[in-house]
């Protein structure tokens, strides 16, 4: 399928990928439970890339990583479904909420169909071994997994195969650069030889946790241009976080709004950008300083600040922040997350009458 | 707004032919046998009351460039004329410690990192009180009126200057940091990446924040920042850096309409344009900053440039005014045409 816009669209009709139902998560800590995640739905349809934006807190992270199970104490999934599509003939369809996080069908998974580019490779990579050990290693183990695979790879087989990555990801004398250690890397290589490792096992699914917050604009480029390759190359759907919008318009197809653990908006990433329903989403957008604007003018403002986890606010969470605010309702009830125009779901009240009729 | 003394008063701040070498040294007797230099004859001036934004990749030398004005490290050569408020114009490069601490209060630094800037075992209190304490106000009565009146400046109440660190968020603690830096009453303020550790919406508020307490106490500023929209918005002046020397120097709007650089072009051009309408631009940089320690032959920008010429890589090309008081250091700048720069 390709990964245009459009044709991710007409590709509506075909079963996702990944489908997150209502999932939440929450952490109990001896000061009080942060609820990080609650009831977010969101699916990923197969080369679909799906981008999802908000700010430190929003939950977006977590998200990650309950998909990844990599939920740790004293965080735990409480609710929800985590629908993943297996490529096995026949299709089959597994909730990785309910998979135990250390089973053996998870650890087949993980890494291997549903892969992680963490935010920071400089704490991803193990500092004691060259980055070709790590992405050698890799592929062995999820060749032993795949016992469909008859012959397991040789370790031989496994650093060709890393060389090859290498070169796919652009990393110039492919050879030389396997017995390197990742501090011995720029930040900019770093990120490339993370890139390898976690298309070693070609993903169906890659999770890109911020993965240029931490490096030059330039070289941000390079990433972005090397993932939009490889994603057109490979066809592999993408679950993209960032806080930063340029990157979400640049990247996603389909972005998710998220705030203090909850979804306030998705839509296709045109709506979202040239029709934003939700105050949050217009608001931030609003509040960007743009090549092209008008300057040394104050930027509006999102009033007030986040506020702290264990202090929710009532309601919809957004509400002591918003501006279109209707004081009897959204303090008192949290709205759902529903339809408004053909493909945009919003979660405000604002917009709930209209999508009530039918 | 220019880089040139205007009525006569000259700018607040002068920098001339800075440079600062470090040495590398090898072996067991530590024989010196190289220099990084991280900034290499660098010039610019400031007006008091404007902006400068100083952008460039890391490794570029912003960094050691304005830790060398701030007199954090020891520049190898070049002078920094500073204008006190007594309207004296003195060099700050070859002040020893002594000269320097009377100076200190009227130049201040912000920091990038909310959260390492602030030391968490201390109050608000006593977090941004300690320059005054340093500069000699013993009075914590004194010091008590003076960090709330300094907390309310930057929007934050008052009753919280008994709060430690940690029970504030990475925007309010930048705002700390801000009271901090403003608390001896600087005339001169570098800003190390004061927003990127920032969420978008926190961003907002704190370059508002910067704008207001400029107008309001007349601060001219040094920004360091790698993010151009930011740059744009609120600097006057932008000094783009490259391997340790300035490539282009000009006013704000200057520099946007028209880059004369192709470094400075390739930067703008980077940066991801929040509108999924607009194509994602794939004619981007490649390759990395080299290392200062042994730069490429003749312009040190050949090897990365799109216009590369034989005499670029002969030939080092002089920071050189290609239109009024816009400085590019590029042979070809003049042919650059603003298409190839947008």
């Amino acid at each position: 399928m390709p990964p245009t816009l459009t044709a991710a669209e007409a590709a509506e009709p075909t079963e996702p990928l990944l489908s997150v139902r209502d999932l939440s998560v929450v952490f109990e800590l001896d000061e009080g439970r942060v609820r990080a995640v609650e009831g977010v739905s969101f699916e990923v349809r197969p080369g679909q890339v799906v981008g999802i934006v908000g700010e430190s807190g929003c939950g977006k992270s977590v998200t990650m990583r309950a998909i990844l199970q990599l939920i740790e104490h004293p965080g735990r999934i409480t609710g929800g479904e985590i629908l993943y599509r297996r490529s096995t003939a026949p299709p089959r369809v597994i909730d990785l909420a309910r998979l135990p996080p250390r089973g053996r069908l998870m650890r087949t998974l993980r890494g291997a169909e549903i892969a992680l580019i963490p935010q920071e490779p400089m704490a991803a990579f193990s500092p004691v071994h060259t980055v070709g050990q790590q992405v050698i290693e890799a592929i062995m183990l999820h060749a032993q997994h795949r016992r469909s695979d008859a012959h397991a790879i040789s370790r031989h087989q496994a650093r060709a195969m890393t060389i090859e990555l290498f070169r796919d990801v652009g990393l110039s004398m492919p050879e030389q650069r396997l017995d390197a250690y990742s501090w011995q890397l720029s930040g900019g290589l770093r990120q490339r030889a993370m890139i390898a490792m976690a298309l070693s096992c070609r993903p169906r699914l890659l999770i890109a946790d911020e993965p240029t917050t931490a490096i030059d604009v330039t070289t941000q480029a390079q990433i972005l241009a090397l993932l939009r390759e490889l994603q057109r190359k490979y066809d592999t759907a993408i679950i993209f976080i960032t806080h930063d919008l340029g990157v979400i318009a640049q990247m996603a197809h389909y972005v998710v709004v998220m705030y203090l653990g909850s979804v306030m908006e998705e839509g296709p990433v045109d709506d979202i950008f040239h029709a934003p329903k939700h105050p949050y989403t217009k608001a931030l957008l609003r509040s960007i300083p743009s090549l092209y604007g008008e300057t040394r003018i104050a930027l509006p403002v999102i009033a007030g600040a986040l506020p702290h986890p264990l202090n929710r606010p009532p309601g919809c969470p957004f509400h002591p922040r918003c501006e279109e605010v209707i004081p009897q309702r959204c303090a008192h009830a949290v709205p759902k997350l529903q339809p408004v125009g053909v493909r945009q779901q919003v979660s405000c009240f604002v917009y709930q009458d209209l999508a009530e009729p039918t | 707004m220019t880089g040139l003394p205007a009525d006569g008063v000259p700018p607040l701040l002068d920098v001339r032919g800075l440079r600062k070498y470090f040495p590398i040294s090898k072996g067991f007797f530590q024989r010196v046998v190289g220099h990084v230099r991280a900034v290499d004859d660098v010039s610019f001036a400031i007006q008091e009351g404007d902006t400068l934004g100083l952008v460039g990749e890391s490794g570029c030398g912003k960094t050691t460039l304005s830790r060398s004005i701030l007199r954090a490290i020891d520049p190898t050569a070049g002078q920094v004329l500073y204008r006190t408020r007594e309207g004296k114009v003195v060099d700050l490069a070859p002040m020893s410690g002594a000269e320097l601490k009377a100076l200190r209060r009227e130049i201040q630094m912000i920091f990038q990192d909310p959260f390492g800037s602030l030391n968490p075992r201390m109050t608000l209190l006593d977090n941004v009180g300690e320059p005054l304490l340093v500069n000699g106000v013993r009075s914590r009565r004194e010091r008590m009126e003076r960090v709330a009146e300094l907390l309310r400046l930057v929007g934050l109440r008052p009753e919280f200057m008994h709060r430690f660190p940690h029970a504030f968020s990475g925007g309010q603690r930048q705002r700390i940091g801000i009271a901090r830096a403003l608390a001896t009453g600087p005339r001169l303020v570098v800003a190390d990446e004061p927003v990127s550790a920032l969420d978008v919406s926190v961003q907002a508020q704190v370059l508002n924040l910067l704008l207001d307490l400029q107008s309001r106490l007349r601060l001219t500023f040094i920004l360091v920042a790698h993010d151009l929209s930011v740059v744009r918005h609120i600097c006057d002046r932008v000094a783009v850096m490259y391997v340790g020397q300035l490539v282009e120097l000009a006013p704000t709007d200057a520099v946007f309409a028209r880059p004369r650089h192709p470094y400075t072009a390739a930067l703008m051009r980077a940066v991801p344009v929040p509108d999924p309408r607009v194509a994602a631009n794939d004619a981007i940089l490649k390759g990395e900053v080299p290392s200062p320690a042994a730069p490429p032959s003749g312009c040190y920008f050949h090897p990365r440039c799109r216009f590369t010429e034989d005499r670029c890589r002969r030939e080092p090309p002089q920071l050189r005014e290609v239109s009024p008081d816009h400085f590019a250091r590029c042979h070809f700048a003049e042919q650059l045409s603003p298409l190839q720069g947008a």
